[in-house]
C-alpha cells in the first residue's frame, strides 16, 4: 500500500517537471498555432547553458545553479523574442509545413552543435547535494527535496501563466491575435511583436525547465526529442488554451509513467504513450479545452 | 470649403492579380456622415479595408488630415484616428465583452470614449460585460463592435454593413444611437445595403459599381431613379 502511494507521489512530482516542459509549448501553440518541434532541444540547450554558466560563475554549488538560472532568463527571453521576430514569423501562414520544417531543422542544428561542444557524455548541473536530499512526509514516505521544489515552481508558473493569459493586457493581446489576427491589427496591435513576446516568455519558461531538469538528472545532447514528446503529450492531455489543463496533463503523464515503471521497468514511458493515445481516441480536445 | 478630413485620389486596390477598385475619388469633411452604397461585389468593403490599411495602396492615394497614409499598416492608421467596424463584427471569441472593448483602447488615443461612456451609450453591454463577446445576440455583438471602435477615440469612424443579418428593429435601434455618437464632431463613413436607410442617416452619398464611383451627391437631393441607375448600371 505504502509502495503504491509512494509511486503516485513520485509520479505527481515528476509530472510537475513535465508540466514545466509543456507550458512553453502550450503558450507558443496557443498564441500562434505554431508547433515548435525543437522545443525539447531548446530545453536541453538551456540545461547545457545553465551547466556552463554555473561552472563559469565559480560560485559554491548550492548557489551556482540558481544564479545561472537567473542569468539565463533574460538571455532566453531575448533569444526567443529574436527567433520569433526574425525567423519564425516568416514561416507562419495557412500552411503549417514551413514552421514544422524550420523548427525541425533547428532541432537538428541544436543537437549537433551540442554534440560538437559537449560531446555525447551525459552531464548534470551540480546542485551541491540538493538532488539527493529528501524530506520525510510521514507514513514512512520520503520525497526528494529537489523534485518537491520543481513541483512548487511548476504550480507557481501555472498560476502565473494563467493569470498573465486571463487577467492582464498582455494576455488579452495574446488571446486577441490568436482569435483573429486581422481584427487585432485593426485595434493597433502589431502581431509580429505580440508573437515575439509570447515566444520570449515561452523561452524564459524553457530556461527554468532546462535548468531544473539539468539539476535533477543527467542530460545529453540527444535527449531533446523525448522531452518534446512529453511536452506534447501533456499539452494534448490537458487541452489547448489552459495552463491549468497543461499542468494537469503533465501530472497525469507523470503518474501514469510512474505506475508503468512500478509494474515493469520497461513499461513507464510506454504507459504514458498509451494514456496519451487513449486521450486522442476518446477525448481528442483534452481534459480542459479553451478554459480561460 | 475647408480641406477634407479624408480624401482618396484615384485609389486602386487589388486582391493578388484581381483589381477591385479602379481609381476611386472620395472625400469627407470633418463632421460629415457619408454613406457608400452599391451592389454586392461593387468594392464597398474593399474601399473601407484599403482606407483602414488592411489592403495595400499607393501612399498618396489616401490622404488623412493632409497626410499620405495609403498602405500604412492598420495599426498605424488606427493610431492616427481612423477606426473600422469590420464587416461581420469580428469580435474576439475568447474575450469577454469588456475585454473586447478594452482591445479598442489599445491605440491609446485620448478622448471622450472609455468603458463608462460606451456603457452609457449601450447600457445592455454593461449588464453583459463578463459574457464572452460571441454569446450575445447579433445586435448586441454589433454594439460591442461599434463600442470597440469608439474606444480608440477616432476622428473618423468607418462602419461596414452594420445592419448585416440584423432584424430591422435592431438596425433602427443601432442607427438611433448615431446622433449621440456624432455629437462630439465625429466623422462617419457607413456602408449600407439598404439604400433608404443610407439616404436617411447620411449627409452625402457615394454609389460604387464594379470598383468605380458611379454617383455622388447630397443624400436628400438624389432621386430614386438616379440611385437605381447608378446602383444597377442599367
Amino acid at each position: 500500500m505504502t509502495a503504491w502511494l509512494d509511486t503516485i507521489v513520485q509520479g505527481v512530482l515528476l509530472g510537475g517537471l513535465y508540466a514545466l516542459f509543456a507550458m512553453g509549448q502550450s503558450l507558443i501553440f496557443g498564441v500562434m498555432r505554431l508547433t515548435n518541434t525543437a522545443h525539447g532541444d531548446f530545453i536541453i540547450l538551456a540545461a547545457f547553458g545553465a551547466f556552463s554558466l554555473a561552472l563559469a560563475l565559480g560560485l559554491p554549488p548550492a548557489a551556482a545553479p540558481w544564479i545561472a538560472m537567473g542569468v539565463l532568463l533574460p538571455i532566453a527571453f531575448a533569444a526567443g523574442y529574436g527567433l520569433q521576430r526574425f525567423v519564425l514569423n516568416g514561416t507562419l501562414g495557412k500552411d503549417p509545413l514551413p514552421s514544422l520544417v524550420v523548427t525541425f531543422g533547428l532541432a537538428i542544428v541544436i543537437q549537433n552543435v551540442l554534440q560538437e561542444v559537449y560531446s555525447a557524455d551525459p552531464r548534470s548541473i551540480d546542485s551541491g547535494g540538493l538532488n539527493i536530499a529528501s524530506v520525510e512526509i510521514g507514513g514512512g514516505l520520503a520525497v526528494g527535496t529537489l523534485p518537491l521544489l520543481i513541483f512548487g515552481v511548476a504550480v507557481v508558473m501555472a498560476v502565473a501563466m494563467q493569470w498573465l493569459f486571463g487577467r492582464t493586457a498582455l494576455g488579452r493581446a495574446f488571446r486577441a491575435v490568436s482569435d483573429d489576427r486581422d481584427a487585432a491589427e485593426l485595434m493597433g496591435l502589431d502581431h509580429r511583436h505580440v508573437y515575439a513576446l509570447a515566444t520570449g516568455i515561452a523561452f524564459a519558461l524553457v530556461a527554468i525547465a532546462g535548468t531544473l531538469h539539468g539539476m535533477k538528472t543527467t542530460v545529453s545532447p540527444s535527449d531533446g526529442p523525448a522531452l518534446l514528446l512529453y511536452a506534447f503529450e501533456a499539452v494534448i492531455i490537458g487541452g489547448m488554451g489552459s495552463f491549468y489543463g497543461t499542468f494537469a496533463g503533465g501530472v497525469i503523464l507523470g503518474v501514469t509513467q510512474a505506475i508503468g515503471f512500478r509494474i515493469d521497468p520497461g513499461w513507464g514511458i510506454w504507459a504514458g504513450h498509451v494514456v496519451f493515445l487513449a486521450m486522442l481516441l476518446f477525448r481528442p480536445s483534452g481534459l480542459f479545452p479553451k478554459t480561460r | 470649403m475647408t480641406a477634407p478630413l479624408l480624401a482618396t485620389r484615384g485609389l486602386e486596390s487589388f486582391y493578388g492579380d484581381f483589381q477591385a477598385l479602379f481609381g476611386v475619388d472620395f472625400e469627407i469633411a470633418q463632421g460629415e456622415i457619408v454613406a457608400i452604397i452599391g451592389a454586392n461585389g461593387a468594392g464597398k468593403s474593399t474601399f473601407l479595408k484599403t482606407v483602414a490599411g488592411l489592403l495595400k495602396a499607393k501612399r498618396d492615394a489616401v490622404m488623412f488630415e493632409g497626410e499620405a497614409i495609403g498602405g500604412l499598416p492598420a495599426g498605424r492608421i488606427v493610431q492616427r484616428g481612423v477606426a473600422l467596424v469590420p464587416e461581420g463584427r469580428r469580435l474576439f471569441p475568447s474575450l469577454s465583452v469588456e475585454e473586447n472593448l478594452l482591445m479598442g483602447a489599445y491605440a491609446k488615443r485620448t478622448g471622450p470614449w472609455n468603458l463608462e461612456t460606451v456603457f452609457g451609450l449601450f447600457p445592455i453591454l454593461k449588464e453583459k460585460r463578463r459574457n464572452p463577446g460571441t454569446a450575445l445576440s447579433g445586435g448586441q455583438q454589433q454594439m460591442v463592435a461599434i463600442g470597440r471602435a469608439l474606444m480608440s477615440n477616432p476622428k473618423l469612424l468607418i462602419c461596414d454593413e452594420i445592419s448585416l443579418g440584423l432584424a430591422p428593429i435592431v438596425v433602427k435601434e443601432i442607427y438611433d444611437t448615431l446622433p449621440a455618437v456624432c455629437s462630439g464632431g465625429l466623422t462617419v463613413i457607413i456602408v449600407e445595403q439598404d439604400v433608404s436607410v443610407a439616404q436617411r442617416v447620411s449627409n452625402r452619398l457615394y454609389c460604387l459599381q464594379e470598383g468605380r464611383v458611379t454617383l455622388s451627391g447630397s443624400s436628400q437631393a438624389l432621386s430614386r431613379e438616379q440611385i437605381s441607375q447608378a446602383y444597377f448600371g442599367v
